[in-house]
C-alpha cells in the first residue's frame, strides 16, 4: 500500500543537472508537464469537467432552460423519498464499514490457522471478481420468498422438514360455517355432539391431486347408538356442488385425525379416518362436547421469510454487500498481518499473554493503520451504493431500500427526467464524500513520507 | 519499476485511443443521419441511411429486424441500423440532452412523445397524415397529435383488456370464462374451493396494478370520466376513483385467493405472475394482463394453446359498454431526412405490421391488417379485442407525467395491495402525487 502514490521522476540524473541558460527554466517545467499531460487531460475530461458541469447544472430547471438558484436543493430536502434515502445512507455508513472491517479481520486472522488457507482465501475473495450488478441478480433470486424459488428459504424449508411432521393435507378451508378454526388449531364442528350424532366435516380449497391415492368416494355413515360417527371429505365438485352435503363423486379424505374435545378445547380422544373419509368413536368420554379435524391433519407449508419485503430489504442488501467486500477486507488486512514483526508476537507469548490478549493488545493496535484504510475505503464505497439496490429490491420495496445514488438515478434517468434535481442530489453526495476523501489523501501523504 | 512504467504508458495509450475512437464514432452517426440523399421528398428511390432505436430485444428484436428488412427490400439504397435499449426513455433523454439522438425511435408511451415535442426534440410528421388516415382509426391519430401537429405513428399496439387463464384449472373447478364482474368474483370463489387460488398478481411490477385499476375504472366510471381523469380535470379523490378502488379491492383483498398471499404478490414480478399460472401444480388460475402474456407463456412454459392456456376479455362491470384498454409503441422522428420520412411511412403501413403479426406476439394498431396475418386463434382473439370493442382508451398511466404515471402511481397502488381496505387514503395519496407531478 505504501508505494501506491505515483511519483514523478525527472528525466535526468540528479547529479547531472544541465548548466542554467535561457529557456532552461521553461524546459524544466515543460518536460514534467509533457509527462503529466495525458493524465491531466483524461482527468480533466472525465473528472473535473463533469463535476463542475453537474454543480452548475444543479442550479437550473429540469429541462435546463431556466436558472432557478437553490430551488433544486429546496426540493431535495422536501422530497420524502430522498429523506428516506439519506436515512438509509446513514444506516449503511454506520453499519457496513465496521461490519466489513470486523468480518475481514476475523477471516484474515482465522485463515492463517486453517489447513487449506489458499482455497479458503480464494473462496472468500471470489465474489469481488463478480460485477456488483450480477451479484445483485444472484441475491435477488436467492432471497425469493417462495421456498421453491429462493435458495435461502429453500434451505430453511429443508431444515424444517426434518423437524415438522407431515400431515395428509397441506392446507384446507372449511366448506361451511359449521366448521371453525384454522389449519394450525384444527377445525371444530360448531354443533355440540352427543352419543348417536353424525358429523359431516367438509373441507375445501384442496387440489384433487393432494388427496391420498387410496381415497374412495365419501359416504355419510349411519349413527352409532353409543358413539359418534362422521365423515371428513373434500366438499367440492366441479361448479362447487352443494356445500355441506356429501355429493356423489366427492372424495373422502383418508388418514385425517379426528378428535373429541371438551368445552375448553382439550383433546379427549382421537382416531383416523378410513379410505372413504368416515370415522367412528365407539364410546364418548365424559365431558366431550365437540368433534374436530385435528391439526395433525395439516402440514402448513413453510411460507418462507419475506427477505425482499419492506422490513428486511435493507438488511438483506447489506448482507450481500458484506458477502462481496469481506474478501477485499480480508486480503488487505491479511497483508497487514503478514507485515507484523513476528518477534513482537513471540515476545508477547513469552510474557505469558493469552491468544485473546495478544490479539487485542498487540495485533489490533499494530494493524490500526490498515484497518483505517479498509474502514475509510468502505465508507466511500458505501456512500455511492447503487447497483445492489437496483438489482435486489423488487419494485414494491425499492423505496424502502433507496439510497442517494439510487434516487439520483431514479429521478433523472428512469424516465422522470428531473435532471436539475438529479444534479443537486449528485452535488450533495459529493459534499458528503469530501471529508472522507480528505482523510484518505492525508493518509496517503503520511504514508509516502 | 521500469516495466511498471511501460504498462502505465500502454494503458494511457489505449485509453486515449478509445477516447478518439468514441469521439469519431459519435461524429459518424451524426453525419450519417444527414444522409446523402438524392431523391425528392416522397419519391420512390430514397437513399441514405437511417438509424432506429427501440426497446425490442431477443425474439421481439428479431421480429422488428424482419420488419426493417422489408423496408430495405423496398428501398435498397437505404442503410438501416437498429439499436435496442432496455430503457429507451432514459437513453433518449440523455441523447437529446447531449444533442445526439437517433433519426427515428419507438417510444413506449405518448407521454414521452409529448415531452419531446414540447422540447422541440422531435419533428412533425404531417407529411404522412393522408396515408395514415386510411390505415388507422381516428383515436390512434389523436393520440399521436400534439398541438394539432401529428408527431407519432403507432407501430405496435397492445390490448390490455385480456385475462389469461389455465384451462385445466378452470375445467377442474367446472367453470366457464366469466363475462361479467360478478361472474368473475363467483368463479374466483369456486376456484378457491377447488384448491387453486384464482388470481396471480405481479405486484412487484407496479404497472400490472395500474393496468388492473385502469381496466376497472374504465368500466365503473366510463370512458368520459376516464378521459377527464387522464387529463387530471377531475381529482383522484373523486367518488368514481373510490368506487373503482373498492371494486379492485374485492380482488386484492381476497388474500386467500391471491397466489402467495399479499406478501407473495408484492414480490412477484410480471413474468413470474404468468409462469406460476402454468406451473405444475398451478399456483393460480388466471392473470390479468395484456396480449403480450402469450409471448411469456410460449417462451417460458410448456402450456399449449386451447388445451393449456386461453384468454377471455376483461369482463364488463355493471352495465358497462364494450371498451378496450390498450397501449402502444409510437414511432417518432428526431431528424427530418428523406430516409426517416420513408421509414415512418413504411412503419405505418399494414404490410410492415403484417410481417411482425405473422410471427406472433404483436397486435397491429392499423385497421387494415388482415386477421389471417395472426398465427393462431388465441392471438387473433386477443388482437381482435382491440378492434372489436366499441370504444378504445389508451393506458392512463402512460399518459401521465412520468414522475406520477411510472413512479408514484406504482408505489401507491403497491401500498394499496398491501392494505386494500384503505380506499380513501389511497385516493388522497394518488391526488397528492398527481398534483405535485402536474405542477412540476
Amino acid at each position: 500500500m505504501t508505494s501506491a502514490a505515483p511519483r514523478v521522476e525527472f528525466p535526468h540524473e540528479p547529479g547531472t543537472v544541465p548548466q542554467p541558460h535561457r529557456g532552461a527554466a521553461w524546459r524544466g517545467l515543460l518536460i514534467p508537464l509533457g509527462f503529466l499531460a495525458p493524465a491531466l487531460l483524461l482527468l480533466g475530461i472525465w473528472m473535473v469537467y463533469p463535476t463542475i458541469a453537474t454543480m452548475w447544472r444543479s442550479l437550473f430547471s429540469d429541462r435546463g432552460d431556466a436558472f432557478v438558484g437553490i430551488e433544486n436543493y429546496k426540493r431535495l430536502f422536501t422530497d420524502d423519498l430522498i429523506f428516506e434515502s439519506i436515512k438509509n445512507n446513514a444506516l449503511w455508513v454506520l453499519i457496513i464499514p465496521a461490519a466489513v472491517t470486523a468480518v475481514g479481520l476475523v477471516f484474515a486472522v482465522l485463515v492463517e490457522r486453517v489447513r487449506w488457507s489458499v482455497a479458503f482465501k480464494i473462496a472468500v475473495f471470489m465474489p469481488l471478481a463478480v460485477s456488483l450488478f450480477a451479484v445483485g441478480v444472484i441475491w435477488r433470486i436467492m432471497y425469493q420468498q417462495d421456498p421453491e424459488r429462493g435458495a435461502i428459504n429453500a434451505a430453511f424449508a429443508g431444515a424444517r422438514g426434518f423437524v415438522a411432521e407431515e400431515g395428509v393435507l397441506s392446507r384446507a378451508q372449511p366448506s361451511t360455517e359449521m366448521l371453525q378454526g384454522s389449519p394450525a388449531q384444527g377445525f371444530t364442528f360448531r354443533r355440540a355432539v352427543a352419543p348417536g350424532a353424525v358429523a359431516p366435516l367438509g373441507l375445501t380449497a384442496i387440489r384433487a391431486p393432494e388427496i391420498p391415492e387410496e381415497a374412495k368416494d365419501a359416504v355419510l355413515p349411519g349413527p352409532l347408538e353409543n358413539g359418534i360417527t362422521g365423515v371428513v371429505w373434500r366438499d367440492f365438485s366441479p361448479r362447487g356442488g352443494t356445500t355441506g352435503k356429501v355429493d356423489p363423486g366427492e372424495l373422502g379424505i383418508p388418514g385425517a385425525t379426528v378428535e373429541l374435545r371438551d368445552e375448553r378445547g382439550k383433546k379427549l380422544d382421537s382416531t383416523r379416518t378410513a379410505e372413504d373419509g368416515t370415522f367412528a368413536f365407539a364410546e364418548v368420554p365424559e365431558g366431550a362436547t365437540a368433534v374436530a379435524v385435528g391439526q395433525g391433519t395439516f402440514a402448513a407449508p413453510f411460507k418462507g421469510v419475506n427477505w425482499l419485503g419492506d422490513k428486511l430489504i435493507t438488511p438483506a442488501i447489506m448482507f450481500s454487500y458484506i458477502w462481496v467486500t469481506a474478501g477485499f477486507a480480508m486480503v488487505i488486512i491479511g497483508a497487514g498481518l503478514a507485515a507484523i514483526p513476528r518477534d513482537v508476537l513471540e515476545a508477547a507469548r513469552t510474557d505469558g499473554g493469552t491468544e485473546w490478549q495478544i490479539f487485542r493488545r498487540v495485533t489490533v493496535p499494530l494493524l490500526a493503520p490498515v484497518l483505517t484504510v479498509v474502514f475509510v475505503t468502505q465508507i466511500i464505497g458505501v456512500l455511492k451504493i447503487f447497483d445492489l439496490v437496483l438489482a435486489i429490491a423488487p419494485g414494491s420495496s425499492v423505496d424502502d431500500a433507496s439510497t442517494l445514488a439510487y434516487v439520483m438515478w431514479q429521478r433523472s434517468f428512469s424516465g422522470q427526467n428531473l435532471f436539475g434535481l438529479g444534479a443537486a442530489i449528485s452535488t450533495f453526495l459529493l459534499l458528503l464524500f469530501i471529508p472522507f476523501l480528505i482523510v484518505n489523501i492525508r493518509r496517503f501523504r503520511a504514508d509516502t513520507k | 519499476m521500469k516495466k511498471h512504467r511501460w504498462n502505465l504508458l500502454a494503458l494511457l495509450l489505449v485509453l486515449l485511443l478509445c477516447a478518439v475512437a468514441a469521439g469519431c464514432g459519435g461524429g459518424d452517426e451524426e453525419g450519417g443521419g444527414g444522409g446523402e440523399t438524392t431523391a425528392e421528398e416522397g419519391g420512390e428511390a430514397v437513399s441514405g441511411s437511417v438509424n432506429v432505436l427501440a426497446v425490442w430485444t431477443g425474439a421481439e428484436g428479431e421480429a422488428f429486424q424482419a420488419v426493417l428488412d422489408g423496408f430495405k427490400e423496398q428501398n435498397p439504397d437505404v442503410t438501416v441500423s437498429y439499436k435496442s435499449a432496455k430503457d429507451p426513455a432514459a437513453v433518449l433523454s440523455t441523447a437529446v440532452e447531449g444533442g445526439n439522438p437517433p433519426d427515428v425511435a419507438a417510444l413506449p408511451n405518448p407521454g414521452l412523445m409529448r415531452d419531446f415535442a414540447g422540447r422541440g426534440a422531435i419533428k412533425p410528421i404531417d407529411f404522412a397524415r393522408e396515408s395514415l388516415q386510411e390505415n388507422y382509426a381516428q383515436s390512434w391519430l389523436d393520440l399521436g397529435t400534439v398541438d394539432d401537429k401529428l408527431y407519432g405513428v403507432f407501430f405496435k399496439g397492445v390490448n390490455k383488456s385480456t385475462v389469461w387463464y389455465n384451462v385445466a384449472a378452470f375445467e377442474d373447478a367446472g367453470i366457464e370464462p366469466p363475462t361479467t364482474w360478478d361472474e368473475l368474483l363467483e368463479a374466483a370463489d369456486t376456484l378457491k374451493a377447488s384448491g387453486v387460488p384464482a388470481y396471480s398478481i405481479g405486484g412487484a411490477d407496479g404497472w400490472t396494478l395500474t393496468d388492473l385499476f385502469e381496466n376497472v375504472y374504465l368500466r365503473t366510471a366510463g370512458p368520459e370520466k376516464y378521459d377527464q381523469l387522464a387529463a387530471h380535470e377531475i381529482p383522484w379523490t373523486d367518488a368514481s376513483v373510490k368506487e373503482a378502488l373498492t371494486e379492485m379491492g374485492k380482488i386484492l383483498g381476497d388474500t386467500e385467493n391471491v397466489a402467495g398471499g399479499t406478501s407473495g404478490a408484492l414480490q412477484t414480478d410480471f413474468p413470474t405472475s404468468v409462469t406460476q399460472v402454468y406451473a405444475d401444480p398451478p399456483k393460480a388460475a388466471m392473470v390479468f394482463e395484456g396480449d403480450f402474456v402469450a409471448g411469456v407463456i410460449k417462451a417460458e412454459t410448456q402450456a399449449q394453446p386451447e388445451t393449456g392456456y386461453s384468454v377471455f376479455d376483461f369482463p364488463a362491470i355493471g352495465d358497462s359498454e364494450s371498451v378496450a384498454l390498450g397501449a402502444g409503441d409510437v414511432v417518432v422522428m428526431f431528424k427530418d431526412t428523406p430516409a426517416s420520412r420513408a421509414l415512418i411511412q413504411y412503419l405505418g403501413s399494414p404490410e410492415a405490421q403484417e410481417i411482425w403479426a405473422k410471427r406472433g406476439g404483436f397486435t397491429a394498431p392499423s385497421k387494415n391488417v388482415s386477421e389471417d396475418a395472426y398465427p393462431d386463434e388465441i392471438t387473433r382473439k386477443a388482437a381482435a379485442g382491440l378492434g372489436a370493442a366499441e370504444e378504445f382508451r389508451f393506458d392512463l398511466s402512460d399518459l401521465q407525467p412520468a414522475a406520477f404515471g411510472s413512479d408514484a402511481m406504482f408505489t401507491i397502488l403497491q401500498d394499496f395491495l398491501k392494505n386494500p381496505k384503505d380506499v380513501n387514503g389511497t385516493a388522497q395519496k394518488l391526488e397528492r402525487a398527481a398534483a405535485a407531478a402536474y405542477k412540476g
